[in-house]
């Protein structure tokens, strides 16, 4: 079960305690890269912990976390993005007073020039990489929803959820991450809009070359329809690992869905 | 051709406010009798609110988008007519020139709160500490005035530094306490410091720029005297200008919306890759900056400052002109500046309540209008830049 050279992200037994509350007990996880991993398992069984502790928000009390060849574990979140990893956020997240542009603007962060004196006296320059960025983003918001493209200077606030989910997709892909974690992206959304926002998420894994996906979802249709593989937790643990077919078989998983699913 | 007109139509609503706002302040300033000035008050205070309600206030934010650099120009021309309509008057140029160099001060502020988020109770101390630049440079050393006043700002910068370890560590209030607790020190310090004059406080020269002596009355031909406060107006109103530019600048680039950023969800910034630290800091100093500048100018106009100019209601007075004006819109400042300076100068009975009058501002504002008189529209990073 070691990594593997497939592996892109690899935890090796990654313990994470609130207190007396153990939410990741020794948790061994790879996604291999290019695939599209489905991490599933009951509320409150861990899977946002994991995302949150590979991006640094939280600090591991045990194990280790590596990405490609390199060892991340409790790296500072501004490190984790540095080095090729963006996310979304269960409850989304986005700066609801700004414009769609400057919240996927936030995500670019690590390809801008940050150079004050840039920003400041060089505005021939800065409107370059202004126009450049603007014309991305537009590309990028066109493969999820045409119209949407056509408003990128209006507060995302005024938006409904899935325009901000899809928005929010697109903060995390502008910067070209290798890895991208996606928390629930349905949440709070209709079975079609879930249904569309999926269709918008396959198609734009197709427009990207080498981009691997973990995928946290409730709703076992989505999984079924874009994982490659899934990993099933319980408790912090992981209590399966395989296909959709293969995990929704298990007996275990069957149990640990009881009354849920 | 007609791209032309359609520009000019577009520009005359905001013309005629600023013409309208000019004359106005003229009156005001004008009229002494506590009633007239009442009654002037009401009288604006309706005019404004109708105009709202008829869409005119809409219309003038439109001139301004359309085309700022020529919006600008009529300001700065409005500034000159009242300048102009004074030019004898100590008392009343010394007021318009307090209002602009406490503008820019608040614009220091706005970068600092409005923008990053990081609430500065001290402006006041760090507006002070270009005060005291400014008494001790003019008085121990020849150093150029250019320089005193950039001195005055990079010392603010400077000291401000102190402050940076608790300002960063924590979030939200905790910075207000460290800023208010620096304020009281540093009348407290300024008080027992007798190489600073102790509580009887500096003298300061008077400003000369290559030659232009500020403190000289300007005279034209035989008859035609101007008071000397018409050159600190006039110096005042050009480092407002840059100090408008720049913060201009700064919000319509990366850096503005690193800002923002910042403020809005440190959380979400960390995670792509934001060293919220390094843009705190960059805030602050710019910020402090600002204050010590404006600060230095100051006490060269005044010609005499004392630790009771810089105490905590001060501070409060900065931080009230920023919330009244539109957190972050800079047009707001000025707004709200000329309101909160103005209005206990020349209502007599204000003056003994004005810190009650403040708070209670402050209280409302953030009561039923949290966003300001003037909120601040959406960045544009390139003014009159369309897609495609
Ligand atoms: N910051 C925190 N402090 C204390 N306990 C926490 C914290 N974050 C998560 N937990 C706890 O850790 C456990 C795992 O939570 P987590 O959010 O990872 O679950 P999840 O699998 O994402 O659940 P859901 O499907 O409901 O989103 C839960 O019992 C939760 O209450
Ligand atoms: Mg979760």
């Amino acid at each position: 079960m070691s990594g593997t050279a497939q592996d892109l992200l690899a935890a090796r037994s990654l313990t994470k305690r609130f207190g007396g509350l153990v939410a990741l007990e020794g948790l061994d996880l790879e996604a291999r890269r290019n695939e599209v991993l489905g991490l599933i398992g009951p509320n409150g069984s861990g899977k946002t912990t994991f995302f949150n502790v590979v991006t640094g928000i939280y600090a591991a009390d045990g194990g280790e976390v590596t990405f490609g060849r390199d060892t991340i574990t409790n790296l500072s979140a501004q490190a984790v993005y540095h080095a090729g990893i963006a996310r979304t956020f269960q409850r989304s997240r986005l700066m609801l007073e700004l414009s769609i542009f400057d919240n996927i603007m936030v995500g670019n962060h690590r390809r801008l020039n940050q150079g004050l004196w840039f920003n400041l006296a060089r505005r021939g320059a800065f409107r370059q990489e202004f126009e450049d960025s603007f014309e991305q983003a537009r590309k990028l918001v066109k493969v999820f929803d045409p119209p949407l493209a056509d408003r990128m200077f209006e507060p995302i606030g005024g938006f409904p959820m899935i325009d901000r989910r899809r928005i929010e997709i697109c903060r995390a892909l502008i910067s070209h991450p290798q890895l991208l974690l996606l928390d629930e992206p349905s949440a709070g959304m209709t079975h079609e809009e879930t249904t569309q926002l999926m269709d918008d998420i396959l198609e734009v894994r197709n427009t990207f070359e080498d981009l691997t996906i973990i995928i946290i979802e409730h709703e076992m249709g989505v999984i079924e329809r874009i994982t490659n593989r899934c990993v099933v937790l319980n408790f912090g643990r992981k209590i399966c690992e395989g296909t959709y077919q293969e995990v929704a078989a298990d007996p275990l998983v069957q149990e640990a869905y009881l009354g849920i699913e | 051709m007609n791209r032309g007109n359609a520009s000019l139509a577009n520009l005359l609503p905001g013309a005629l406010g600023i013409a309208a706002a000019t004359a106005f302040l003229i009156l005001f300033l004008s009229v002494e009798s506590q009633a007239g000035i009442a009654a002037l008050l009401l009288g604006g205070a309706a005019v404004v609110v109708a105009t709202a309600r008829f869409g005119g206030i809409a219309r003038m934010r439109r001139s301004f988008a359309g085309d700022e650099g020529a919006m600008n120009l009529v300001v700065v021309a409005a500034a000159l007519v009242l300048t102009g309509f004074f030019y004898e008057d100590h008392f009343t140029l010394l007021l318009v020139a307090t209002v602009m160099i406490y503008m820019v001060a608040a614009l220091g502020l706005t970068v600092q709160f409005g923008y990053a988020g990081v609430l500065n109770f001290a402006g006041a101390a760090f507006f002070g500490i270009g005060c005291y630049t400014a008494a001790v440079l003019t008085k121990n050393t020849a150093l150029p005035h250019v320089l005193v006043l950039l001195a005055g700002g990079v010392m603010a910068a400077l000291i401000g530094t102190l402050l940076l370890l608790p300002v960063l560590r924590t979030r939200g209030h905790y910075s207000a306490v460290v800023t208010i607790a620096f304020t009281l020190l540093f009348k407290t310090f300024l008080e027992v410091n007798d190489t600073l004059g102790g509580p009887q406080g500096l003298r300061v020269d008077g400003m000369n720029l290559f030659g232009w002596r500020f403190n000289d009355n300007i005279e034209i031909g035989e008859t035609l005297e101007i008071s000397f406060f018409a050159n600190y107006v006039i110096g005042s109103l050009i480092l407002l200008a840059i100090a408008f530019a720049f913060v201009r600048r700064l919000e319509r680039s990366w850096t503005g919306l690193n800002l923002d950023a910042v403020r809005l969800d440190e959380t979400a910034a960390a995670c792509f890759g934001y060293n919220i630290s390094r843009w705190k800091i960059t805030a602050f100093t710019i910020g402090n900056f600002l204050a010590g500048l404006a600060g230095a100018i100051y006490a060269m106009m005044l010609g005499f400052i004392a630790p009771t100019n810089f105490t905590f209601g001060d501070s409060l007075i900065l931080v009230s002109i920023v919330l009244l004006g539109g957190i972050g819109n800079p047009w707001g400042i000025a707004v709200a500046t000329t309101i909160v300076i103005v209005l206990p100068e020349k209502l007599q009975i204000i003056q003994e309540y004005r810190f009650l009058l403040y708070a209670s501002m402050v209280i409302l504002i953030l009561l039923f209008r949290p966003l300001g008189l003037l909120p601040r529209p959406l960045r544009s990073y390139v003014p009159g830049w369309q897609p495609k």
